[in-house]
């Protein structure tokens, strides 16, 4: 890459999945982290219950996002060749992780206070 | 790769994020254009001239640009080999060339037929003659399989004859055959021509992938792979081909050095080719035909060309840092048809467009530009599915990775893989709009 500069960046991403299907999800990403933010104001506290179930799916989100790339790229565990590849691994997986701990988090945080007020 | 984890890192992004993204690309959108009235003629509607048209259309407010060229088809060239081996179809190659032309820009569609550098004019083959003030010359190069004896593009997909350079549809009949090839095993055998050439890493990934198919069939045994190269090494990259060569040595290749292509003959599966001890026969039961290659007629029946450079070739005399034309001081090249010692490639376009640009504003402007081009060419070396190579480098034969300390060059790598699959079209595509 000659410049990886943030526009460059986005404009590469759009060409990736398409215009529509990136902003959508960006705004879902955005809406998730919003969810995410307005349960912990709202409950001024990370609820320990919540956070624990929540931290349970994690290792699906890992494998999922690590399943996903292998799928979408041809390839599987016997491709990784040096240590930037485990690195990328590792990264995929935390990010498939840390997205699906957030995701249920909020779920339940939304759901959960629902069921509250009946 | 760092795309796909900046990718990843984006999914997982806040509103703030997003709100600095579109606040980078107002900031873009916002570099001061020049104002002109200057014609300008652009032949070629590929990866340069389309990604040219682009970037001029919004650096310059007024200019009159013309794009010349017939074909109705862009083809996304970088993706034939994935199509060659099995891994996307046909089409993965294929768009329309009024999708990536801005909308201010003409298109002429036809091809361009003369040259006139003295009445800085174009003519194209209806007969019109297109005036400009500004020419760039980027109609890319011509795949002469008829100066192989016996060859033609009919062949391909037939006899175990291949050629994966010929178009999306000759690169999946390509696939075909090496399929069948590697079911049933015998002979491969692979080259490259003596001339310059599009992509010379694509003949070697050619190999790699056919005998990785062989081994993942378990027909290895009973595949022999020849690899006949033009001269006494395999890569014009000294560094490069040394690893190149121990791979093909662990992969268990033929290599035959200075074997230059003469003949085919379909009907024995023979390919004849010229050596420094006279003319020698090869048998193959699967051949991928990489034909000698050269600027279109109309750059090389004009006055454009080199005279004592690639000789016969015809590729265009310009300054190898600024792309300028020599003699010509109004014409630059860009892509493929430019005479320069390296670099045809859409990674090269990539480096030469905003060169070519930022030198032809600064020239309408009155000033001068300080942006160069140092040979700079990438290859994502596949040496199988699922792991490259990647490898970038200069004029100077000096490797120059983008991602130093990262990924290294001349290790096989998952990584460089990924962003051949995934990371390169849309580079690709978001280059011709000028937005990479």
């Amino acid at each position: 890459m000659k410049e990886l500069t943030l526009g460059t960046l986005i404009a590469v991403l759009e060409e990736m999945f398409g215009q529509p299907l990136f902003w959508a999800l960006v705004v879902a990403a955005g809406l998730i982290t919003l969810g995410f933010i307005y349960v912990l104001v709202r409950d001024r506290s990370l609820r320990s219950r919540w956070f624990l179930r929540a931290e349970l799916v994690a290792p699906i989100g890992a494998v999922a996002a690590i399943w996903f790339v292998f799928f979408i790229t041809r390839s599987g565990l016997g491709d990784i060749g040096g240590p930037i590849d485990v690195i990328a691994l590792i990264a995929i997986g935390l990010a498939g992780a840390v997205g699906l701990t957030f995701l249920a988090y909020t779920v339940q945080a939304l759901t959960g206070r629902r069921e509250n007020a009946h | 790769m760092a795309l796909t984890l900046s990718r990843r890192a984006f999914l997982t992004a806040s509103a703030g994020t997003s709100a600095l993204a579109f606040a980078g690309m107002g900031a873009r959108q916002a570099a001061a254009q020049v104002r002109t009235s200057a014609k300008i003629v652009i032949i070629g509607a590929g990866a340069a001239g389309a990604s040219l048209a682009s970037r001029l259309s919004q650096r310059l407010d007024g200019a009159q640009i013309t794009v010349i060229d017939a074909r109705q088809r862009h083809l996304y060239q970088p993706g034939f080999t994935l199509i060659a081996a099995g891994l996307k179809p046909a089409d993965y190659a294929v768009s329309q060339t009024e999708d990536w032309l801005p909308p201010d820009a003409r298109w002429i569609e036809e091809r361009a037929a003369e040259i006139d550098p003295e009445a800085k004019t174009v003519t194209t083959e209806g007969g019109t003659a297109v005036a400009y003030d500004y020419l760039v010359v980027a109609a890319g190069l011509t795949l002469n399989y008829e100066q192989i004896e016996g060859m033609s593009t009919e062949l391909i997909g037939k006899d175990g004859i291949g050629s994966v350079y010929a178009s999306p549809e000759a690169a999946e009949a390509t696939w075909r055959e090496m399929d069948r090839f590697t079911d049933q095993g015998g002979v491969g055998l692979f080259f490259r021509p003596a001339t310059e050439m599009k992509c010379a890493g694509a003949p070697l990934k050619y190999t790699f992938l056919t005998d990785d198919y062989a081994r993942r069939k378990g027909n290895r045994g009973k595949t022999e792979i020849v690899y006949a190269a033009h001269s006494k090494s395999l890569f014009g990259v000294p560094i490069v081909n040394e690893k190149v060569r121990m791979l093909y040595d662990e992969r268990g290749f033929d290599v035959r050095y200075e074997h230059v292509i003469k003949a085919i003959d379909p009907g024995t599966k023979t390919a004849t080719f010229t050596t420094p001890e006279g003319d020698t026969e090869i048998g193959f039961d699967f051949i991928n035909v990489i034909p000698p290659m050269s600027a279109p007629a109309v750059v090389r029946n004009s006055p454009l060309p080199w005279a004592d450079r690639w000789v016969g070739q015809g590729y265009v005399e310009v300054d190898p840092h600024t792309l300028r034309h020599r003699r010509y001081p109004e014409v630059f090249a860009v892509g493929d048809v430019a005479g320069v010692p390296k670099g045809k490639t859409a990674a090269s376009v990539k480096w030469q467009v905003p060169v070519v640009e930022d030198q032809l504003v600064a020239q309408i402007a009155g000033g001068r530009s300080e942006q160069t081009y140092n040979g700079y060419t990438s290859c994502p070396l596949i040496t199988r599915v699922g792991r490259a190579m990647l490898i970038e480098f200069d004029y100077d034969n000096n490797l120059v990775p983008s991602f130093p300390g990262v990924i290294a060059p001349l290790e096989e790598l998952w990584i460089s893989w990924l962003m051949k699959e995934i990371a390169l079209k849309a580079t690709y595509n978001a280059m011709l709009r000028g937005r990479a």
